[in-house]
């Protein structure tokens, strides 16, 4: 990590609010989707002729379509409040990271081409009077660059007092990129390879199923017991549907691996599905409904092949808000499922259930050489919910903490639950072209992780997100912390949990 | 000056009527495709008016934020609010009992009303990031609005014009007639920038006003499961 060519914020006693530093992060952005990586998304291959045009048309579009944007385009009023909400200005003190600012980027534009006030004084050449701007190259290449200098983590929503979310700005300006042609490479590849291969890192059917066996060998190597992981078992009453990065990233498998054993613990029989063997839906990150609708469609289709009763989503951000909020409309309705259950449910609501029903033989000693604390993961903090009642997203994942360790303390109020700090890598910028972003932004998560390191013995973090975990595993080591404090959830129930009939005495010790 | 001043507030009255409803048609009739309320969110509609009512009377979400802007925001709007209702007069040959009631408030909220809107300049002046972020647009406005304060307080204290005759003047304004009106240079000043404000408030950020009624991510319930939302 030597080698990175810019300089790592310094990690204060408190989370500082820097002064600006103008053009700071300034630069091309991520690597530009190549016309293969466009083309199966439904956009053109490259940059088209009359961009101009074409781009304030399709802002025009995209505002009659969505209230949230021609509301929150009118509605600033410049107030200031987000100015310090953002980690990615926390960390890099480059004012056009201010939400605000980020947002002005396309409001300017707004202003000038599509309302009444911008077109008048446009004529008269005073459209700077209110913040106008001219849609030019310039205009585009901040757009490219401070657009994926955002996370869509919300959390200057939060704070807005019209509730202005810079996501759905963001989320609209990428969308109007792809269309005149200049994508996102990271994502768009990967929204390829769901819809040719079927999950985000190409892995082919008889790969994944050849991975199953491996955990299931490895669990009965440790445990004496014979866990399934089974693959497009129809007839099954669950589909799971995880995040790609569990079948094989650390420390995501051992998530994975706590899925399974509390499934086997349950009793319940399910499966995974190869169709639909991804949860993340990038559709969401680069702000187009009509890919987010498709790749949400697989799951639907899945579950219907497979004729299940219930789907449950594994240990992922983005993917559960786009679950939780929105599969029941791209893709609903679920009315072939059982309706005594939620659609979708999230694997810690039902592991949840099982603690409290007192299903579960857990034995928290087995994690007591670890002190928890917990990242509450921003799509899941402030887009979605867990359970009956509103902040289930983060009382649940803590229950199950507490019920599986006995040392868990969290970190600063104001870095937890709906303040929660984006970990720095989430909205598509999971990707080393992206890493001074990644770790600037990851500036404030790591100053609230090395308080509670320094004043309560923390040893690790756990996290329900695949986007969260590997960022953390990268940015960690750069912060001068160990890349293995990062853990999963359902790996510390997996730790905890005595499978029926497990030898206990031949549980090696853990690592 | 009778006849424009007449002239001016018919347009402006028209303009601010017409330009809001248009704007607030087309936020009605704008689609949200999706659920978005910002979590966690109240999961009934009793709920959502319980968050909405919070965000309006006590600004909820900017106290989270900020307590500075927070405060000084606070006193302009309630301030401005209490003036506002004290102008009720101006309309009514006869004033309502509650408008009656509350003249001696209306008259202390303009100095706390210039009191928030100072202190929001000085912040838009002072504080490096909200001075990169304001347009001309943002310091004009705030400056208006002081001027407005400040004529108005001026006729309160030092240049009183006849009150009564301004009052008779928009009394016949509002069944169209129009009769003397007593002017002086604080009052042309202050009922030509009203008048201005009036225009421009559905053309300009005033339009947060009507707009944070129709915030999705504040006006959602969050049910997603419970209830498959579809946009129409």
């Amino acid at each position: 990590m030597a080698s990175l060519e810019f300089e790592i914020p310094e990690l204060f006693k408190n989370i500082q609010t820097p002064a600006i530093n103008p053009g700071v992060m300034e630069g091309s952005g991520p690597f530009v989707a190549k016309p293969d990586h466009q083309e199966p998304l439904g956009f053109p291959g490259e940059l088209v002729e009359n961009w101009e045009r074409k781009a304030v048309d399709a802002m025009g579009e995209a505002v009659d379509n969505s209230r949230a944007l021609r509301v929150f385009l009118d509605s600033c009023v410049k107030c200031g409040a987000c100015t310090d909400k953002c980690h990615y200005y926390l960390g890099s003190s480059d004012p056009k990271n201010m939400p605000v600012a980020r947002q002005d980027l396309f409001r300017s534009v707004y202003r000038k081409y599509h309302t009444p006030a911008g077109k008048f004084l446009s004529k008269l050449g005073l459209e700077w009077l209110i913040g106008g701007q001219e849609m030019n190259k310039s205009v585009l290449d901040d757009w490219y660059n401070y657009y994926h200098q955002c996370s869509e983590c919300r959390r200057c929503s939060v704070y807005c007092p019209y509730g202005i979310d810079t996501a759905e700005i963001t989320m609209a300006a990428r969308d109007i990129m792809a269309k005149i042609g200049v994508g996102q490479k990271y994502s768009n590849e990967i929204i390829g390879k769901v819809y040719k291969i079927g999950n985000n890192l190409g892995l082919p059917e008889p790969a994944l199923r050849n991975t199953l066996e491996g955990l299931e060998e490895d669990i009965e190597d440790e445990t004496g017991v014979v866990v399934r992981l089974p693959l497009d078992e129809k007839g099954a009453d669950i589909l799971l549907v995880t995040p790609s990065a569990d079948f094989f990233a650390e420390p995501h498998v051992d998530g994975l691996i706590g899925y399974a054993k509390v499934f086997h613990e349950a009793g319940v029989s399910w499966t995974i599905s190869s169709k639909a063997s991804e949860a993340a839906n990038f559709g969401l990150f680069i702000g187009n409904n009509e890919n987010m609708r498709k790749i949400a469609l697989r799951i639907r289709e899945a579950a219907i092949d497979l004729g299940v009763k219930r789907i449950i989503f594994g240990e992922c951000g983005h993917a559960w808000r786009v679950a939780y909020s929105y599969l029941n409309t791209l893709a609903g309705p679920f009315d072939f499922l059982d309706p005594a259950y939620p659609v979708p449910q999230h694997i810690c609501e039902f592991t949840h259930d099982l603690i409290q029903g007192g299903k579960l033989n857990l034995d928290p000693s087995e994690n007591d050489w670890m002190t928890l604390t917990f990242h509450d993961s921003c799509n899941v903090a402030r887009a979605s919910r867990m359970g009956d009642i509103p902040g289930g997203q983060f009382s649940i994942p803590r229950d199950i903490i507490k019920s599986v360790c006995n040392n868990f303390v969290d970190m600063a109020p104001e870095t937890i639950h709906e303040a929660t700090f984006c970990c720095g890598g989430g909205g598509g910028l999971l990707t080393d072209d992206l890493i001074e972003v990644r770790v600037k932004g990851a500036m404030p998560r790591m100053t609230a992780l090395r308080n509670v390191i320094e004043e309560d013995g923390v040893t690790h973090m756990a996290a329900i997100c695949a986007i969260c975990k590997s960022q953390f595993s990268k940015v960690l080591p750069v912060y001068g912390m160990g890349m293995d404090m990062i853990v999963s959830v359902h790996q510390l129930v997996s730790s905890a949990l005595i499978l029926t009939g497990q030898d206990t005495e031949s549980v090696p010790e853990s690592d | 000056m009778n006849l424009f001043f007449a002239i001016t507030f018919w347009f402006a009255t028209a303009v601010i009527t017409l330009g809001l409803a248009f704007k607030v048609r087309q936020y009605w009739k704008t689609e949200a495709p999706l659920l978005i309320p910002t979590t966690p969110a109240p999961t009934t509609q009793r709920g959502v008016v319980l968050r909405m009512i919070r965000e309006v009377t006590l600004f909820e979400s900017l106290f989270k934020a900020n307590k500075w802007i927070w405060l000084f925001g606070w006193m302009f709007h309630f301030s401005l609010l209490l003036v506002l209702a004290r102008h009720v007069r101006y309309f009514q040959e006869q004033p309502w009992f509650w408008v009656t009631l509350i003249q001696p408030f209306g008259k202390y909220a303009a100095y706390t009303m210039i009191l928030g809107l100072a202190g929001l300049l000085l912040r838009r002046i002072v504080v490096d990031r909200i001075r990169y972020i304001s347009s001309p647009s943002d310091f004009l406005m705030l400056i208006m609005l002081l001027v407005i304060g400040f004529s108005g307080l001026i006729m309160q204290l030092f240049d009183r014009p006849d009150i009564v005759g301004i009052q008779n003047y928009f009394v016949n304004l509002t069944s169209f007639n129009v009769v003397d009106l007593p002017i002086n240079t604080a009052l042309v000043v202050h009922l030509l920038l009203v008048a201005f404000l009036l225009i421009i408030f559905p053309f300009s950020k005033l339009l947060h006003a009507p707009g944070i009624f129709f915030s999705p991510t504040r006006n959602q319930a969050d049910n997603a499961r419970e209830k498959r939302y579809q946009a129409r």
